[in-house]
């Protein structure tokens, strides 16, 4: 049995080596196709009717008109939109309309006649005392870590409250403050939704899904039939962050309309409904108290937080408060906010970008508040040994980083202190930080592996490519396993009849592939040696792959790779094999680090803010191809200046209404906004030991945090909420 | 359905005649009457680019023209910029300089450059960051695109002086 290791650094021909992603010419040309672009012979159209309040009981839904449209030819009503029921949040959607074309479904659907009764509203996230006047607050947990423990007959509540107060009555710093971050959309580009078929009582699904293996059993369990009818595919998908895991009620109701009229079905969100229903990350606003020693190292956090998730409250988890920076001494607690809003989905790395920005802010602020260099206070926390990561060796990588980073951002050039810089004219210009952290432990995967007496070599696996290069993952990890070019290796993913591969959701995703791939392609390598030892006439623990070859190590006696393979007979070698998530393996590992810095400029008169330059360092174990690794940084890094300066969910306080629920309204940051971007891989031999772990989540944290952090440097004044938009700016510098 | 009318229009070099309603817009018949799905839909109201194509060599988006505005146009979308099996120099440079990611933006972002360097063969940062900014990407690193279209940008003017 083989065992399952990388080859070292100096050893690799494909791995760790900047490698063109595999689909990228079927992007570039317009031939790859996505669920949206897939069209079947005979299709209908399917086009939904959102509901227009954010909470309301339905009176009346008549879709006589409808049905009777030019065009169409099937109308379903969902089961919550019955007469009685109480819909609460704006977009729910209540009937689809399926046309020949979509202007006749769009008509059709325009013909439903709805009545409601309106109910009363609530979406005031940020407003604490509202919400709990209006009923709207829940529990959301807490807990309490002090180092002194309560004598036996202390109160234990009282004992705290006691305790807390004199921690931070004996601290030399005392900083108070308060801290948000609004709820935004998943917006992904390519909306929500799936092109169905039935043939002979089996389903097929083209589905825009982030989870091709585990979606089958989602359309079985709702359509009664079993997940070996179905086959789910998604070949490219158009973005999903998190979002897209289920086939979701609109997609169990096309594919019972298309057995209802035997005619395939198109159906997807429209833009408005995407941003609406289908997918947002959860506010956070926080109260905080923190104290600190003469260095700025945290003796002691107190905090009350709260947000919301949606309808069924939620909100930022409290398990991960404060972030990174941990002193011993802490208090934190949870309240929850119901809103009319959709509930909230997975969102690149859960509840980590609300924390970073609710907890690194109030450090950045201790530090303005000594007069400070930022960089010094987080050193010192970090050095004092106040952390909480899920590195293994979390202080001194943070530290390693740190130094790399403001290397490349200059920091100690650039840096100047809170408030004291240089103005040009209205200008101003200010430096931030963050650091951040995330599991991302490999996730399942199974793979199917034939090699061909002719030398072919073909994969395939259950996962998917959300654009961040799996295909072109496992064909580096195949060719550099077997000594072959990477065009010599087939890939096939993004069917659910192939082996399970687990969902692409907390950065699982390559070190599941890389896994199964690697242990294949071990194990296919060992019978291909067996072969060719006896033709060459020595041991097989000898022998090698490599530049094509099968070879002797360290002699010129070889056998090609073909001639090889014709070894095999006439059948080719099938390889399945298994990985199970939690399993130890050195192929990979989990938990990472991550440090951020920005340098922006900030006007004062108009409040807008640029971002100059922005720097990325961040560790992921070892690369497997460092091209697509920090592609996935950089664009975390343009969705994190978004969320920092932009993008929000705005809600009507009186109607609930989501009132920016389209492109043109909903700011996302465009080429113009986005400064100089730097990408550094933080991988020496400790880092490159660990294997491979995944990065789409890590990256995605600490830009709010960052770059609120550098807008309070430049300012003076802290501008407590992102997004940090022109207003808020503006106000924030008139309060102070 | 009455009313519906036949456009003839050139496609990537290809006289094509369509049949369509007068309320379609070009965006919904390349998409689902001509499969020409290459061209994407981001938001079906002009505001995300991913729809550009190039209607007698101007870039328009393609959800706020009417199928039947299109009649006797020459249209260039994504799929008639390779010659062949060959990517011509921006889509090369998009690929080689790692400026997509989900990619569904990408036919929108290269079509609209071909259209800058049409017009400015060698457009400073500005003049890329200004064209390109109403193509909208929430996946990749827009700054790989910047950097794709000088890349493309310098290869082209290589090319012509050579
Ligand atoms: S789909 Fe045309 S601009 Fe967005
Ligand atoms: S690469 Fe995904 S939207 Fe641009």
């Amino acid at each position: 049995m083989a065992e399952y290791t990388w080859p070292s650094r100096e050893a690799t021909a494909v791995i760790g080596k900047e490698v063109d992603r595999l689909d990228g010419m079927a992007k570039a040309t317009g031939a790859a196709k996505y669920t949206y672009d897939v069209n079947l012979k005979n299709q209908l159209i399917a086009v939904a009717l959102g509901c227009p309040h954010a909470h309301c009981k339905i009176t009346k839904l008549d879709v006589s008109a409808a049905e009777k449209t030019p065009g169409v030819v099937a109308v379903h009503i969902f089961e919550h939109a019955a007469v009685g029921r109480e819909v609460e949040w704006e977009g729910e959607l209540l009937a689809v309309v399926a046309a020949e074309s979509e202007a006749a479904a769009k008509a059709g659907v325009a013909a439903i006649k709805l009545e409601y009764d309106e109910l009363p509203v609530f979406v005031d996230d940020e407003d604490l005392a509202a919400a709990e006047k209006a009923g709207r607050t829940g529990k959301g947990g807490g807990k309490t870590e002090l180092e002194r423990e309560p004598g036996d007959d202390d109160d234990e509540d009282e004992f705290v409250e006691k305790e807390i107060a004199r921690l931070l009555k004996e601290s030399k710093y005392v900083v108070e403050g308060y801290y948000g971050i609004d709820a935004i959309t998943h917006c992904c580009l390519e909306p929500h939704g799936s092109t169905v078929e039935w043939k002979d009582g089996k389903l097929l699904a083209y589905l825009s899904t982030q989870n091709v293996s585990g979606t089958d059993e989602g359309f079985a369990n709702d359509l009664g039939i079993t997940s070996s009818d179905v086959e789910v595919k998604c070949d490219y998908i158009g973005g999903g962050f998190g979002s897209k895991f289920a086939p979701d009620y609109w997609g169990v109701a096309a594919a019972k309309i298309s057995k209802e009229t035997g005619r395939p079905i198109k159906f997807l969100l429209s833009r408005d409904q995407e941003l609406k229903i289908a997918g947002n990350r959860p506010s956070g606003y926080i109260n905080v108290k923190i104290g600190a020693d003469e260095n700025g190292v945290l003796t002691v956090w107190d905090s009350v937080h709260w947000g919301t998730a949606g309808y069924k409250g939620g909100g930022v988890s409290q398990t991960v408060m404060p972030y990174v920076i941990r002193p011993k001494n802490y208090r934190r607690i949870a309240t929850t906010v119901a809103t009319n809003t959709a509930q909230s989905r997975a969102w690149r790395a859960p509840n980590h970008p609300q924390a970073c920005a609710m907890s690194q802010t109030a450090i950045d602020d201790m530090a303005a508040k000594m007069g400070a260099n930022s960089y010094d206070v987080f050193a010192a926390n970090l050095r004092a040994g106040n952390v909480d990561s899920q590195h293994p060796d979390a202080a001194n990588v943070y530290l390693a980083e740190m130094e790399r980073c403001a290397e490349l951002i200059d920091w100690k050039a650039n840096w100047h202190p809170h408030g004291k810089g240089k103005a040009k004219g209205s200008i101003v210009d200010g430096l931030g930080m963050a650091l951040h952290t995330w599991g991302g432990t490999a996730n399942n995967s199974d793979c199917r592996l034939k090699v061909s007496p002719d030398g072919s070599v073909e994969a395939f696996c259950g996962s998917q490519d959300l654009g961040t290069g799996t295909r072109t993952v496992i064909a580096q990890v195949l060719a550099e396993t077997f000594g072959l070019g990477i065009d010599q290796v087939r890939v096939n993913i993004g069917s659910s009849k192939y082996p399970a591969s687990g969902a692409s959701g907390g950065s699982t995703t390559v070190g599941g592939v890389c896994e199964s791939h690697r242990r294949a392609g071990l194990d296919a390598l060992d019978k291909l040696f067996e072969l060719a030892a006896k033709e060459l006439g020595v041991d097989a623990a000898s022998l090698e792959a490599v530049g094509g070859k099968i070879r002797v190590k360290g002699s010129d006696k070889s056998i090609a790779w073909k001639k090889a393979c014709t070894l095999l007979g006439m059948k080719p070698l099938e390889i399945n094999a298994s990985y199970k998530r939690g399993d130890v393996s050195t192929l990979s590992s989990s938990g990472v680090c991550g440090v951020q810095m920005a340098h922006v400029e900030v006007d004062k008169e108009t409040g807008v803010i640029k971002v100059k330059k922005f720097v990325a360092v961040q560790d992921q174990g070892l690369v497997i191809n460092p091209k697509t690794c920090k592609s996935q940084i950089y664009g975390a890094m343009i969705m994190g200046i978004a969320a920092a300066l932009y993008e929000r969910r705005i809600t009507d306080p009186k109607s609930g209404a989501f009132v920016n629920a389209e492109l043109a309204d909903y700011k996302l940051a465009r080429l113009g906004d986005i400064g100089e971007l730097v990408v550094d891989l933080y991988e020496p031999e400790s880092e490159r030991q660990r294997g491979v772990i995944g990065n789409g989540e890590p990256p995605a944290i600490s830009p709010k945090a960052a770059i609120a952090n550098a807008v309070a440097n430049a300012l003076g004044v802290r501008v407590p909420v992102v997004p940090l938009t022109p207003k808020r700016v503006l106000d924030a510098l008139a309060k102070a | 359905m009455s009313g519906k009318r036949v456009v003839t229009l050139t496609i990537n070099g290809d006289q094509t005649e369509v049949l369509c309603e007068p309320r379609q817009t070009l965006l919904e018949v390349l998409r689902n009457n001509l499969d020409f799905t290459g061209t994407k839909e981001g938001c079906s109201n002009g505001n995300c680019g991913a729809c550009t194509v190039l209607m007698d060599g101007r870039p328009v988006v393609s959800c706020l023209v009417l199928a039947v505005e299109a009649e006797g146009a020459e249209l260039r979308t994504i799929e008639g910029v390779a010659c062949g099996s060959h990517l011509d120099e921006v889509q090369s440079a998009f690929l080689e300089g790692a400026a997509l990611q989900c990619g569904i933006c990408t036919p929108g972002f290269i079509v609209q450059t071909e259209a800058l360097l049409a017009e400015n063969p060698n457009p400073s940062e500005d003049d890329i960051r200004f064209y390109l900014a109403g193509n909208l990407c929430r996946c990749t690193g827009y700054d790989k695109i910047v950097r794709a279209v000088q890349a493309a940008a310098e290869k082209r003017q290589v090319a012509r002086s050579v």
